[in-house]
């Protein structure tokens, strides 16, 4: 992302002009941009024209329009983002308070007008403005019969596709089928990897599984590369790496990204930092659970007690439509910072933001224990924190 | 287009199957037992509408089953539960009487806690006037002759059944609220939680029952409520499946199906190989074709493993990867052999073999080092062991194999016995259902003939392997429950259409019948049955079979997936709650915890999205609602979420298809039964 323009006064108000270079700008810009903004963008509008004599027309015009966003959409597999509002600037195409609907696209400037903007929203700014963020990461983590075909970027983890074949056990003195429908979908697998993985932009390829999958796959990948004379592969071969997993699903991306090997190789990656922290999170739980906390109204009572050390929350708390509850979340993240703690905010597009976000979306570990926190009463702790929108984590 | 049909050749009894299965038989037609009466509305025994039956049968209460690990009083609670929670219902009483037997029922509970059914409680405090001490001493009393309280059950069920229709006519109008709360705070003084008790009034449905019933009565069950019901045809309907099993498998041989498990390179498949050659399963000539082969790759050592590893991956790598199968026939069995995987990454084809297995066979290696690293040193011996006894295997023998390396040393083996004792003890198994023989696979010595070896001789002379597997007990086999059927492969057949096999958990299945497949319930028709190379035309529970379906596509079908009686069909759902053992964990289980779900042969990614409460390991009281985490070693009720569709059954209903394994990161966590599915 490209920051073109910023002018925020001293009661926080103000605009700011973007300009969005890749696909992963989108994500940033849906986290950025919330219900009850202005945005002003170049767009195509049809244009209905009525002549003197009674017959009309309609015409396609590129027109730049401000509106009052009402509703977002964010497409994850596409990355397409869509806000939907009224006019509030009127000009010669477009009458005041007619709806439209604008398509934020790629390497096309939008100016952001919020009535408040607060700490979370321009560091989010800083954060997508940071070239040196992205590593864009593939994975496949396959076990017998499955595989995930997955991109890893700074702030998502995309599944591209996902491949279930079923293949025949192993019986007496039939072998052949099974060894028949492995091949298959070690076929389909290397198929989508070619389909799906820009090795111009990817630095590395993780292959993940248990057993001995991932060494078969590999073997059967570069025989057929030869064979077949997949230049892409051959010249890309020092790309991959084999890395230990449990399982096929998407789960076991957190083990691969916790592979030492892996972690050597993309340790300032922001899904791996996220994974290592959510990890220290658990185990403070295991050994010290005084230490470590989650849910709203725990997190809160800490907060208050200037006692946490590391705060994890998750983004999509931010995008909630309340804009009371985001004041909230924002309050803490403040508060947290000005008592010198530790902020960690997670994308909920990568697999430990998934997790956070199903364990109410914060959690705190503290310096000191607070055992008075665990024995007040939680009869109604279910407050729903996790309750901002979960339209994305599918 | 009447006159285009070939009437001549008509089959009438199948052109009417359908109108007798619309209009069925009217309750009158049969005699209908006094126990099923009080769940049939009857306008002409005076219960003036619907709603007012509906709100007598409300106060259904069940036997919860106690702990998870000893399985005769599991058997035993199972049954009670079942017949508890078809007959049982609380007297409608004024209020006065009410409050005064829910306080009388706390008071006996907090003395003889779980074990006495809550309906004897009530029935014997009416009887004594609410009188706590008579009370009491005749529970007490009672639980020395429980046995012949048994045999009187019946009796007294109608007296109940009676009693309330009598004590409802004055209360035309009763007062649902006071009941509903004492009937709360029974609840919470027996358990705390309920297991498996649906919130509106139970259809028999659940019960297991081979009969038709309208399965859109249970309305809360998930899945079931909105099910039509699929026609069958009469023959499927009205099977006497005890007639038939006697018929066609009386004079056979009994069926058991072994798991052989332990540690990675224990040798389990060479002692099964070797087993299988000693037997005569194996020929000579194909036992010399493995013997070149294997000499070939220098690997000569692994000649018999390779009767069960067959693919060239396994035989390259020398380890099993997936469940090898075969069989044996012993003087009074047929043993199907599952020969599991024992290195760590395989346990979910381990998993899913051991839930197909009725006993086991735990394999350790006796060379010095070897059964420490198996063992001690997060080795699969302890994990194996665990699984087994989660998974309802309740029969181990366990093999001392590879004793010819410690010269058949006595000290050896008592040392390893003595080891696995108290690990096996604290892992549920019965001191009397667990066996321990020395052998060895490679040489074959104590396999299939006693032993020969004059150091083993000195010291042992109990029963040789086979002899161990001879005496193993065939178990109850649930075959007049409705048919479930866990698939564990696909794969193209011969002929047409494909092959599913597996495992036939309960019920019968016969040629033609019509079945349903897995959560999308598509029906299709069984059009070949084939046990162990040989077709059929029915196969029971506890068989192992192939079966080639017509009228579903192979696209529909997955391995885990249930195969079901289409009147009695599964529950279908994706978020259950569970009871939970949790094991030796590094990081603790909180809410939102991605886990793999193990259940049968399917293996689905899943969420812990709730802890309930955390439980009392032996009473099963609520230690703490709503903990924040699960640690080590706890025992909890929590609640998981699947994101596609299972089917699934509670523990309550089929055993066999209400355990769960939860596994994250290649560690099983957690294992756990069913108790209520939303």
């Amino acid at each position: 992302m490209k920051l073109l323009g910023k002018y925020v006064d001293k009661g926080m108000q103000g605009n700011v002009t973007l300009m969005p270079e890749e696909s992963e700008d989108m994500w940033h810009a849906y986290n950025l941009i919330a219900e009850g903004d202005s945005v002003r963008s170049t767009t195509i509008r049809k244009v209905q024209n009525e002549t003197a004599t009674g017959s009309s027309t309609s015409s396609r015009v590129r027109t730049t329009l401000t509106i009052a966003v009402e509703s977002i959409d964010f497409d994850t597999q596409a990355c397409v983002l869509r806000l939907k509002g009224r006019n509030i600037e009127e000009n010669q195409y477009v009458k005041m308070g007619a709806y439209h609907t604008l398509d934020l696209e790629l390497n096309r400037k939008f100016e952001l007008r919020k009535p408040e903007w607060d700490t979370i929203a321009l560091e989010r700014i800083e954060m997508a403005c940071d070239p040196t963020q992205s590593a864009d990461v593939a994975a496949v983590v396959m076990q017998e019969g499955l595989a995930n075909v997955c991109l890893i970027t700074a702030s998502m983890t995309l599944v591209r596709s996902k491949i279930e074949v079923s293949i025949p056990r192993k019986r007496k003195g039939n072998v052949q089928q099974h060894e028949k429908g492995l091949a298959k979908f070690y076929e389909q697998v290397m198929q989508s990897i070619l389909r799906h993985v820009n090795f111009d932009v990817v630095k590395c390829v993780l292959i993940a599984s248990p057993g001995f999958v991932r060494d078969q796959f590999y073997d059967y990948m570069f025989q057929q590369a030869v064979k077949m004379d997949y230049k892409v592969l051959l010249d890309n071969k020092s790309r991959f790496m084999l890395v230990h997993a449990s399982s096929g699903f998407k789960h076991s991306l957190k083990e691969v990204l916790q592979d030492p090997a892996v972690v050597a190789k993309m340790s300032d990656t922001k899904a791996a930092g996220e994974v290592k922290v959510l990890e220290q999170f658990y185990m403070m739980l295991q050994c010290e659970p005084t230490k470590a906390f989650y849910g709203k109204k725990h997190v809160l009572a800490a907060a208050e007690a200037q006692s946490i050390e590391i705060l994890l929350i998750s983004d999509n708390l931010f995008r909630c439509q309340d804009i009371h509850l985001r004041k909230e979340y924002v309050n803490l993240v403040e508060s947290v910072r000005d008592a010198g703690g530790e902020v960690k905010i997670f994308s909920s597009m990568h697999i430990s933001g998934e997790q956070l976000a199903q364990l109410t979306g914060v959690a705190a570990i503290l310096r000191f224990p607070m055992p008075e926190l665990e024995d007040s009463d939680d009869d109604d702790d279910e407050d729903g924190a996790a309750g901002g929108d979960n339209s994305d984590s599918d | 287009m009447s006159r285009h049909r070939i009437v001549r050749g008509m089959d009438y009894n199948d052109e009417y199957d359908g109108y007798t299965d619309v209009y069925g038989h009217s309750v009158d037609d049969d005699c209908v037992s006094p126990t099923d009466q009080q769940w049939l509305y009857d306008r002409a025994r005076g219960q003036h509408s619907m709603s007012a039956f509906i709100r007598k049968n409300k106060g259904i209460q069940e036997e919860a089953e106690d702990g998870a690990h000893n399985e005769d009083d599991e058997d035993e609670a199972f049954r009670k539960a079942r017949r508890d929670s078809e007959s049982f219902q609380m007297p409608q009483l004024d209020e006065m009487a009410q409050a005064k037997l829910s306080s009388c029922v706390d008071e006996v509970r907090s003395v003889v806690g779980d074990s006495v059914s809550e309906r004897h409680i009530v029935e014997t405090s009416m009887r004594f006037d609410y009188d706590i001490q008579k009370i009491l001493d005749e529970i007490l009393n009672d639980e020395t002759n429980q046995k012949e309280k048994e045999k009187q059950r019946p009796t007294k069920l109608k007296v109940s059944a009676t009693a309330t229709t009598a004590t409802s006519k004055p209360n035309t109008t009763p007062k649902p609220t006071p009941t509903k709360i004492t009937l709360a705070a029974v609840k919470e003084a027996k358990r705390g939680f309920e297991i498996a008790s649906p919130k509106a009034p139970a259809s028999p449905v659940v019960s297991g029952r081979n009969t038709p019933v309208d399965i859109g009565v249970g309305g809360d069950e998930a899945g079931r409520g909105a099910m039509a019901i699929f026609k069958v045809s009469k023959d499927q309907a009205n099977r006497n499946t005890q007639q038939l099993y006697q018929l066609e498998r009386s004079e056979q041989k009994s069926h058991i199906h072994m798991i052989v498990i332990g540690h990675v390179d224990a040798g389990k498949s060479t002692l099964m190989g070797h087993m299988l050659y000693d037997t005569g399963n194996v020929s000579q000539r194909v036992m010399h074709k493995h013997e070149q082969e294997s000499k070939k790759l220098g690997k000569q050592s692994f000649m018999y493993a390779w009767v069960l590893d067959e693919t060239g991956e396994e035989r390259a790598r020398g380890i099993t990867m997936d469940v090898g199968q075969s069989r044996i026939e012993t003087k009074s069995k047929i043993v199907t052999l599952l020969d599991a995987p024992g290195h760590k990454d395989f346990i979910p084809n381990m998993i899913s073999g051991a839930t197909q297995a009725d006993v086991a066979l735990l394999v350790v290696d006796a060379t010095r080092g070897e059964f420490e690293s198996g063992f001690e040193l997060g080795g699969q011996t302890r994990e194996h062991a665990i699984l087994v006894r989660s998974l309802g295997v309740n029969q181990l023998g366990v093999v001392i194999n590879k004793l010819d390396t410690v010269g058949w040393s006595q000290e050896r083996f008592k040392e390893i016995v003595h080891k696995l004792k108290s690990f096996l003890k604290q892992a549920g198994f019965k001191e009397s259902d667990v066996s321990f023989t020395p052998c060895s696979g490679l040489t074959g010595e104590n396999l299939a003939k006693a032993a020969q070896e004059p150091s083993l001789k000195a010291w042992y002379d109990g029963p040789h392997l086979l002899d161990v597997i001879e005496h193993f007990k065939v178990p109850e086999r649930s075959i007049d429950r409705p048919l479930r059927m866990s698939v564990s492969d696909i794969y193209k057949g011969t002929g047409s259409g494909f092959c599913i096999s597996g495992r036939i958990e309960t019920g019968v299945m016969c040629l033609n019948d019509k079945v349903l497949v897995g959560a999308s319930r598509e029906q299709a028709q069984v059009k070949s049955l084939v046990m162990d190379e040989l077709t059929q035309t029915s196969v029971f529970a506890g068989d192992q079979i192939s079966v080639t379906l017509a009228g579903v596509d192979i696209s529909n079908v997955t391995v885990g997936c249930i195969i079901c009686d289409p009147q009695m069909p599964i529950p279908v759902t994706t978020r259950f709650q569970c009871r939970i053992i949790v094991f030796n964990v590094k990081v603790p289980i909180t809410m939102g915890y991605p886990v793999l779900l193990h259940h049968q042969s399917l293996i689905e990614p899943a969420v812990v999205c709730k802890l309930t409460a955390s439980i009392h390991k032996s009473t099963g009281e609520v230690v703490k609602k709503k903990p924040r985490c699960l640690g080590n070693n706890s025992c909890a009720l929590v609640e998981v979420e699947t994101s596609r569709p299972i089917c699934i059954e509670r523990y309550a209903d089929f055993k066999e298809l209400g355990r769960i394994m939860l596994r994250v990161a290649g560690v099983t966590i957690a294992a756990g039964m069913v108790t209520k599915i939303r």
